[in-house]
């Protein structure tokens, strides 16, 4: 395509992304810098049913002055980013220089809440997404051989728990793992342990999260494979199996290496998918033993009275520099294969 | 013209007769759209602000369980989301931080002569809200079970936990006591109530600055983690809704929730057994204190900085026609503790009294206590499951208090 058609071609899309994504990233980048103006206090009576008491109160007014000199807050830098709750440099350097013994420096790291939750994060993300691409490879390959007549029923049960929203879907499943639910009932009779509770520790809340996730996940991965395999040439398969090679050798040989650059656009989508993994956290209850970062991000500005727009702000932009940070490799490898394939 | 002249001198009668008391009910101009948590006895609340308001009224109500979390976001934007916002002594003050509720005195000299006096919020001088009813957390046991094994009703959280440890071991119940512990505010809340137990301070005195690593709230750590050991093992994903269910699933001989969970609990449906087997008690006190270890709460009712004039007289109106109806009340006694005039208590009112009278303290209404209940929802987790010291957790709190404070400008 010549570059001044592509230009074309691509300018409303291009204008829509300044827009819709450019842009917004820009302002909570912008806002990430920033903290709010200092509040000020005055003591005041307060009187309710139960009594006057003296207690103090943020002026209004005197805020209001202060907030309309200065819209945006505090210019704070980078100091949002290095505090506590975000990537705690000064917490990192003194537990390095008080440890006795890595693993205590290792506790200490992850009990800080970023790094917990960018534990969660990856561990979702690098749990789910390999189970996917192979059941969804599988399931595909099976669909493929069934007869017409049932090919339409099979694939719209199979892509069903990608059709549920997550947040109803992963309701439906917590409360089908509680302990008086069928799943969870039955896993305590299988186990023969009365007291077993999938949601009491975090070990079994993170692995039925896994799980959870790969369910969800894989009628994607199945649907790009299934589309795929329409694809795939019959001349070179018809060959193979007159040369006597057996199912599992011309899957191997043929099947896989052509849908070998569809697997890596499911795993760069996946990937992408899980880093941001929230709605099942919150279906499950599961937010005091996994947090992820989207999570953190929600926290900031939901579960406080007052949003911490500095705080998810800067949250985001760490999200943005993990997702492009674990892509790379992925379109490293994307490139080169475009570039040999011209 | 006589016609004319008669209907004149009654209108003039009564007004005259009602001077500075318009009749609240009947709103036919303005709209109103309250935003209110959801639990059963605001529900009968709203249907009689909604009966209030009248057939012609434009009125619209949003129950929520996340209404702290919207309520700030939903009442900046200019107009208002919402006219009108049932508040508490805990999500009054982040509303109060931001001017985000109009001061009432007009609209209370005008509608309000049927309010108790103790029914107005004043900070300042100003009246913010229109309180209608009070709550706490207090004790809930099973009569039967406590009596077959011979455990008087305890006053004491030591005692609470030797009679549930009794009735486990009696092999009664594998888990018999509940309470909120929902990470999240639920849980914040429960350490609020057993760190005040102990006489606790949240902040050093005159500063925004966090106080709760100390002896007193390893103490109260150590009593809530005793309490879940004997609760079921999902706690942290049971809030108080959660909780009624197993207690009325007759999993649960003793709990600590809501004196307005009675207006469920005690109706007429579910299994009657364990409705007619339920008592209410008292708060217990714990660690020797003298202060049953729980919070007082008011809820009330309070009107939007931005909406119009209009829409804020119309919900005032509709509120304040229900938080004075002594009907409401009188017809549902047992639904809570209302500070309406001309309540007469019902039977599930004792425990909020006996609160009130042994000088339980009032949830804290420091314009920073919001983010250390935040603080406290989500670091106490990892000590519940065993996963680290009471004083690490109480450490952790303190660190996100501070960074989220400091975000917010109060250090």
């Amino acid at each position: 395509m010549p570059h001044r058609t592509f230009f074309w071609f691509i300018l409303p899309t291009a204008l829509a992304m300044i827009l819709f994504i450019g842009l917004p990233i820009v302002s909570s980048f912008f806002q990430s810098l920033h903290i709010e103006n200092e509040q000020v206090l005055m003591e005041v009576e307060n009187c309710d049913p139960f009594g006057c008491t003296t207690n103090v109160r943020v002026d209004v007014e005197a805020t209001e002055k202060i907030e309309a000199e200065n819209p945006l807050g505090r210019f704070n830098g980078f100091g949002t980013y290095t505090d506590r709750n975000h990537l705690a440099f000064d917490e990192i350097i003194e537990a390095w220089d008080n440890k006795s013994s890595i693993g205590e420096f290792k506790d200490i790291v992850l009990n800080l809440p970023f790094y917990k939750a960018l534990l969660f994060t990856l561990t979702f993300c690098f749990a789910v997404t390999p189970p996917v691409i192979v059941l969804g490879f599988i399931v595909a390959l099976s669909v493929n051989t069934l007869a017409k007549s049932l090919k339409g029923l099979i694939v719209f049960g199979t892509i069903l728990p990608m059709i549920v929203t997550p947040l109803i879907g992963s309701l439906v499943l917590f409360w089908m793992i509680d302990s008086q639910g069928i799943i969870g009932a039955s896993i305590q009779i299988l186990f023969d342990d009365p007291n077993l509770s999938l949601k009491a520790s975090s070990n079994l809340t993170w692995i039925t999260l896994i799980i959870y996730g790969i369910w969800h996940n894989t009628p994607f991965a199945f649907v790009v494979f299934y589309a795929a395999l329409q694809t795939v040439p019959q001349d070179p398969l018809e060959a193979a199996y007159i040369d006597g090679a057996t199912r599992f050798e011309r899957v191997r040989f043929i099947v896989i290496p052509h849908l070998y650059p569809v697997a890596t656009f499911i795993m760069l989508i996946c990937l992408m998918d899980n880093f941001r993994v929230f709605e099942p956290i919150i279906g499950f209850s599961a937010e005091g033993v996994a947090q992820s970062l989207s999570w953190m991000i929600y926290q900031d500005l939901r579960n406080e009275n007052k949003m911490l727009f500095g705080s998810a702000g800067a949250t985001s932009m760490l999200t943005i520099l993990g997702i492009a940070f674990l892509l790379t490799p992925v379109l490293i490898r994307t490139w080169k294969e475009f570039k040999t394939e011209r | 013209m006589k016609k004319l002249i008669i209907a004149l001198l009654i209108s003039f009668a009564s007004t005259s007769v009602f001077a500075g008391s318009h009749s609240p009910c009947g709103v036919t101009s303005g709209s109103i759209n309250i935003l209110a948590n959801e639990f059963t006895t605001y529900r009968i609340f709203m249907d009689e602000v909604k009966s209030c308001a009248g057939p012609d009224a434009d009125f619209n109500v949003t129950h929520s369980v996340d209404h702290n979390k919207l309520q700030v976001a939903a009442l900046s934007a200019n107009p208002a989301e919402f006219s009108a916002k049932l508040v508490t002594n805990g999500s009054i003050t982040p509303l109060m931080n931001d001017g985000l509720i109009r001061p009432l005195d007009d609209l209370v000299a005008k509608y309000g002569s049927n309010l108790n006096e103790n029914q107005k919020i004043t900070i300042d001088g100003k009246i913010y809200a229109v309180a209608f009813m009070a709550n706490a957390q207090h004790l809930w046991y099973r009569e039967s079970i406590l009596n077959d094994l011979g455990i008087a009703v305890p006053s004491t959280y030591e005692e609470v936990i030797a009679a549930a440890e009794k009735i486990k071991a009696a092999g009664v119940m594998d888990n018999p006591y509940a309470g909120a512990f929902k990470s999240g505010w639920n849980l914040g809340q429960e350490f609020v109530n057993m760190y005040l137990g102990h006489g606790g301070e949240f902040f050093k005195s005159g500063s925004a600055q966090p106080n709760v690593n100390n002896e007193k709230g390893v103490a109260a750590l150590n009593v809530i983690k005793k309490l879940t050991e004997l609760s079921n093992p999902d706690f942290l994903t049971q809030d108080t809704n959660a909780v009624k269910e197993e207690w009325e699933s007759g999993n649960v001989a003793l709990m600590h929730i809501w004196n307005s969970g009675a207006a469920s609990l005690l109706d007429d449906e579910g299994d009657q057994d364990i409705k007619a087997d339920t008592r209410l008690a008292p708060s217990p006190t714990v660690g020797g204190g003298n202060k049953p270890a729980t919070t007082l709460w008011w809820d009330g009712i309070a009107i939007a900085t931005n909406t119009s004039d209009e829409n804020a007289e119309a919900s005032f109106r509709a509120l304040v026609g229900a938080a004075s109806s002594t009907d409401l009340a009188n017809n549902n006694p047992n639904a809570t503790v209302w500070l309406i005039k001309g309540y007469t208590p019902g039977d599930t009112a004792g425990p909020v009294v006996d609160a009130a009278s042994r000088g339980t303290t009032p949830y804290p209404s420091f314009p920073h206590m919001s983010l250390m209940h935040g603080a406290l929802s989500t670091e106490l987790v990892e000590f519940l499951q065993g996963n680290e010291s009471a004083e690490k957790a109480l450490a952790d709190v303190e660190a996100a208090y501070i960074a989220k404070a400091t975000e917010q400008g109060f250090l």
